[in-house]
């Protein structure tokens, strides 16, 4: 499947009477990896919910290759733009399990070797998939969530701070495995995040997002370049808003 | 049909209400302050149970069909209004309840009469709509508590299937069968233990009412697969319709 173009235009949205996002406008090319960076709170995680419908969008803010996705069916919708939480719920059963329920969920039944190249995507050995999916390090969690999300055949992934529950090295290993699966799968990413250093590394454009409004936006090499006065980089000093970790 | 004449049974009734005062006078002597709620109860029981045992009297006496279904909608309405107080927290938790119990209530009577188990008679059929909605009201609540608690406490799982692809019924089919299996519990192990542990009420009355225990005992198998039954269908109401409370039809979470 192609991977497709998002676009994101005067989108709004408030939460009990209060305003979280005014009037943010994007988009994502084909195949792009694209971060949303900006402080903790700021509404970046309640905007990718709208992206797949987990929440209900207003009509004619967001677009799939220029449809509107209010008027797409939302569950196929969802199986062509897939997610990964910041916090990892895998179901009871083993990582096998786990890794089939998207196909099992329209009664398809996925082969074992099936599931040892979905594990194999995201960097894990054939093995794990007997293991119980209560017995994983974070880092493994996260990854068999990630080839769980896959094993829909999805073109388009929406990652919300998919690392931040992780340690530096696992966090490393997750980011590596991300750049490699947009290389070989060519997906088209929108990766939020509260780490600057995080969008440096992974990002081929970035959005910064304060206080529910897009304040800066480039390419990292531009933003971050020593000595810049673009925000993103006054964000990455710790001077702006959000708290860093 | 005998009018009732309470005075005749008085001194076993006082009788039983010496009992109830040694409890009190100990309560007083400990300060437990137990011995206004006992006085509260009691006076209230002699008074209800005064008044619907003149009122089933008088119903049973004129035995007016529409009179007995004027009765069974007068009990539904007070189990669902209690079951539904107890729901809140689920969005129209009231329609909810009510749906659930007269469903349950009315299918489980409505083939107990229809097999002829019982006749559509005010003496046979409002005891027994006593027992069936009294029963229905537990399952319900319990059930929709459960739901709700489910739906609340597993957000994050539910989000990651709905995710996935699942339909709100399928991301919500693992909570849903907790709920219900904690709802009908109760029923299901009071059913397995039955003349074990305890010899449940209706048999109790008809051995006391001076019937044979194996007479007694035919009623109370034909009571229990009846509560069985009907806290099963109500569960199943309930928490189908509970759980679509918190979905819209985009399968997506309410916001709550």
């Amino acid at each position: 499947m192609p991977s497709p173009r998002f676009d994101i235009t005067h989108f709004s949205l408030s939460r009990h009477g209060l305003p979280v996002l005014a009037d943010v406008s994007f988009y994502v090319d084909p195949g792009e990896i694209v971060c949303l960076l900006g402080p903790s709170g700021g509404g970046k995680s309640s905007l990718l919910r709208c992206l797949n419908r987990l929440t209900e969008p207003p009509p004619q803010t967001i677009f799939l290759d220029g449809q509107d996705v209010t008027e797409m069916d939302v569950l196929a919708l969802r199986r062509r733009v897939g997610m990964v939480f910041q916090q990892v719920a895998l179901f009871p059963g083993t990582v096998a399990d786990n890794v089939a329920y998207g196909p099992g969920l329209q009664a398809d039944n996925l082969p074992p070797e099936e599931v040892t190249r979905l594990l194999a995507l995201a960097d894990l050995p054939a093995e794990l998939a007997g293991r119980d999916s209560q017995e994983l390090s974070g880092g493994q969690a996260q990854r068999v969530a990630l080839a769980r999300a896959l094993a829909t055949g999805p073109a388009a992934m929406l990652l919300d701070e998919p690392t931040s529950a992780l340690d530096p090295a696992a966090t490393r290993n997750v980011e590596s495995t991300m750049l490699k699966l947009r290389q070989s799968l060519g997906l088209t990413v929108l990766w939020v995040t509260h780490a600057p250093e995080q969008a440096r590394r992974v990002a081929d454009r970035v959005y910064l997002l304060v206080d529910g409004r897009i304040v800066d936006e480039g390419t990292p090499e531009h933003l971050f370049r020593p000595g810049s006065q673009h925000l993103t980089a006054v964000f990455a000093a710790g001077e702006l808003g959000g708290h860093e970790t | 049909m005998t009018s009732l004449n309470l005075l005749s049974e008085l001194p076993r009734i006082l009788a039983a209400l010496f009992l109830v005062a040694v409890a009190a006078a100990i309560s007083r002597w400990q300060h437990l302050d137990l011995e206004k709620q006992m006085l509260v109860a009691v006076v209230r029981a002699f008074i209800q149970l005064t008044l619907i045992g003149y009122a089933l009297n008088i119903i049973f006496a004129a035995d007016n069909p529409a009179a007995i279904l004027l009765i069974l909608a007068v009990m539904t309405s007070i189990a669902s209004y209690t079951s539904g107080k107890r729901g809140q927290g689920t969005p129209h938790a009231m329609r909810v309840a009510g749906l659930a119990i007269t469903f349950g209530a009315a299918l489980t009577l409505g083939l107990l009469v229809g097999l002829r188990v019982f006749t559509f008679t005010a003496q046979q059929i409002i005891p027994i709509a006593g027992m069936v909605i009294g029963n229905s009201m537990n399952v319900c609540s319990l059930v929709m508590r459960r739901m709700r608690e489910e739906i609340k406490g597993r957000q994050l799982e539910i989000e990651t299937a709905l995710a996935l692809g699942a339909t709100r019924q399928q991301a919500v089919r693992p909570h849903l069968k907790t709920a219900l299996q904690s709802g009908m519990m109760p029923i299901v192990d009071s059913t397995k233990t039955v003349g074990l542990i305890q010899l449940p009420g209706a048999m109790t009355g008809m051995i006391l009412a001076g019937a044979s225990p194996l007479q007694a005992v035919q009623l109370q198998m034909i009571v229990m697969y009846m509560l069985i039954g009907a806290a099963a269908l109500t569960g199943l109401a309930a928490s189908w319709l509970s759980y679509r409370q918190f979905f819209t039809a985009n399968h997506q979470l309410v916001d709550a």
